[in-house]
């Protein structure tokens, strides 16, 4: 299945999804030595997202967390790619400094955990394989 | 979004790393925002300047664009995590200062004008009406959309530091005619005086704001405000409400361009100031550290405070945090022998929220109602507002 939304930042990755209904918050919300995400409460607390594709719907929290995804870029904890509902500008700056590829505007309904998934951040597809 | 061929060139990497890495930060949010074109700034405030903040990681970015970036336009920066000359006097250890150094000297090598303050409009980038800017620090964007009537989006650090490496940023939201209406229209039916009480207003109208999911309110009732109150409001109403804008009756610029809201009312009497109030008084509270400042103390703050520490001792860890310039006119006035005479601490060029001090302090009295939202959240203290008066008299009694 192929999914049209819009490309936020050019790249192409392919790896595991990983998939929350929450919102995240990089700064705070998650560790960025370790890649996994420690907001207490969160559906994806104590998951690793690192390697992964990150699907959820929306961005949360400070600002600070763009810095927070290009840590995670330099220690190598970052997520793959990037696919998310509706993108906020905290996510599109992370995305573009860490150089992480990014669509938005996707049903995140129509990916599961565990899928391989290709994300194309030039063209803004995302295809479940 | 449309772009000039400068624009396109600076995105294919003709200026540089730094001005394509901008290019892309901007194009890209331009078209998130769904922007027609770019639109000149003529000044830039950044946050993320903290060490605390910024991490190794930030740091490196900055240092990334440092090496080829240099800004186009007046560009200051928000405070750091530490007083640039009294450091070892407020306790800040000697690995974090080297760290907080090295992010100024970043932002230094690209022209940055290193004030380090929340209140870059107090000190030299003061903007006028109309004006387009890209400010991050979001009391500071508050106070220059409503009080100043300038222009900005509520920036972060790397987008403001984008804007001021490219001189421009993507005209939406704030810099366009339709979105700066009022949306709830609030009447005040209370005389609010005191920069702790304007922190309250603040704190109410922005709670309401986030119920609502409004973010613009058209106060009323508010017959005068001095710039110490308005941006003690700014701070909190923005920190509450993430409010960017607001318009006041008889006291912004803007008041009468846009119709008054009629569909929402909401009103405010003196039972819901003092009401709200005690949310910002934590019981069974200890308080051991004493800060003013939060905005930045204004000259004129430092001098009533001066005033009513002549001849007294504080007893409690006392912090009068400040912009650097406005340090040196206190230094020059006199004020600040008789505050340091007094045992209280300046601490200009940081904060009580960005510096390094949870664990430090069990409670703390400032008079901002920012400054109890990042005690709480931040720091874990627990908090109490007041009065100027009311924190000297804590200090010193």
């Amino acid at each position: 299945m192929k999914l049209s939304g819009r490309k936020i930042f050019k790249g192409i990755a392919e790896a595991e999804a990983i998939v929350t209904k929450d919102g995240i918050s990089f700064y705070g919300g998650v560790d960025p030595d370790t890649g996994k995400v420690v907001e207490v409460g969160h559906e994806l607390e104590g998951k690793s997202i690192s390697g992964k594709v990150l699907v959820f719907p929306s961005g949360k929290g400070s600002t600070v967390g763009s810095y927070t995804m290009y840590r995670m870029k330099k220690n190598n904890t970052a997520p793959a790619a990037i696919v998310i509902k509706q993108i906020d500008t905290i996510i599109a700056v992370g995305c573009i400094i860490s150089e992480i590829p990014c669509v938005d505007r996707i049903d995140i309904n129509n990916i599961n955990t565990g899928q391989i998934v290709v994300v194309n951040g030039s063209e803004g597809t995302v295809e479940v394989k | 979004m449309k772009l000039t061929s400068e624009e396109q060139d600076m995105l294919d990497g003709k200026y540089g790393k730094s001005a394509k890495k901008s290019m892309e930060i901007l194009a890209t949010l331009g078209e998130i925002f769904d922007a027609e074109c770019m639109v000149d700034v003529v000044g830039v405030q950044i946050a993320g300047v903290s060490y605390a903040n910024l991490g190794e990681a930030g740091l490196e970015f900055l240092s990334e664009m440092a090496e080829d970036g240099k800004v186009r336009v007046l560009t200051t920066l928000n405070p750091a995590g530490m007083d640039r000359e009294n450091w070892q006097a407020l306790g800040i250890d000697k690995e974090f200062a080297k760290n907080q150094n090295r992010a100024i000297d970043a932002f230094a090598k690209m022209g940055i004008i290193t004030t380090c303050s929340c209140t870059p409009y107090l000190i030299g980038n003061t903007p006028h009406f109309g004006q387009h800017l890209a400010w991050a620090e979001s009391s500071a964007v508050c106070y220059a959309n409503s009080v100043i009537g300038a222009r900005t989006n509520r920036e972060g650090g790397p987008s403001a530091l984008a804007s001021a490496i490219i001189g421009k940023t993507p005209k939406y939201g704030y810099h366009l005619d339709e979105n700066r209406h009022g949306e709830v229209l609030v009447k005040v039916n209370a005389q609010v005086k005191g920069t702790d009480e304007f922190g309250v207003l603040g704190k109410i109208i922005g709670d309401k704001l986030v119920e609502l999911g409004k973010k613009t309110p058209y106060i009323t009732g508010i017959s005068r405000a001095t710039v110490e109150e308005l941006k003690s409001f700014c701070a909190s109403v923005a920190t509450y409400g993430g409010t960017a804008l607001f318009h006041m009756e008889g006291i912004t610029p803007e008041y009468n361009k846009y119709p008054k809201p009629s569909d929402i009312i909401f009103e405010i009497n003196q039972d819901n100031l003092d009401k709200t109030r005690l949310e910002l008084i934590d019981d069974d509270i200890n308080i051991d550290f004493v800060s003013i400042g939060c905005p930045h103390a204004s000259i004129h703050e430092i001098g009533k405070i001066a005033n009513l520490l002549k001849g007294k001792k504080v007893k409690k860890e006392f912090w009068i945090t400040t912009a650097r310039p406005t340090k040196r006119i206190a230094d020059e006035a006199g004020y600040s022998k008789i505050i340091e005479d007094a045992g209280a601490k300046f601490a200009a060029d940081t904060c009580c929220v960005v510096a390094p001090i949870k664990g430090r302090f069990k409670g703390i009295m400032v008079d901002s109602a920012k400054a109890c939202y990042y005690g709480r959240s931040k720091n874990k203290f627990k908090v109490k507002i007041g009065s100027i008066e009311e924190c000297i008299e804590e200090a010193t009694g």
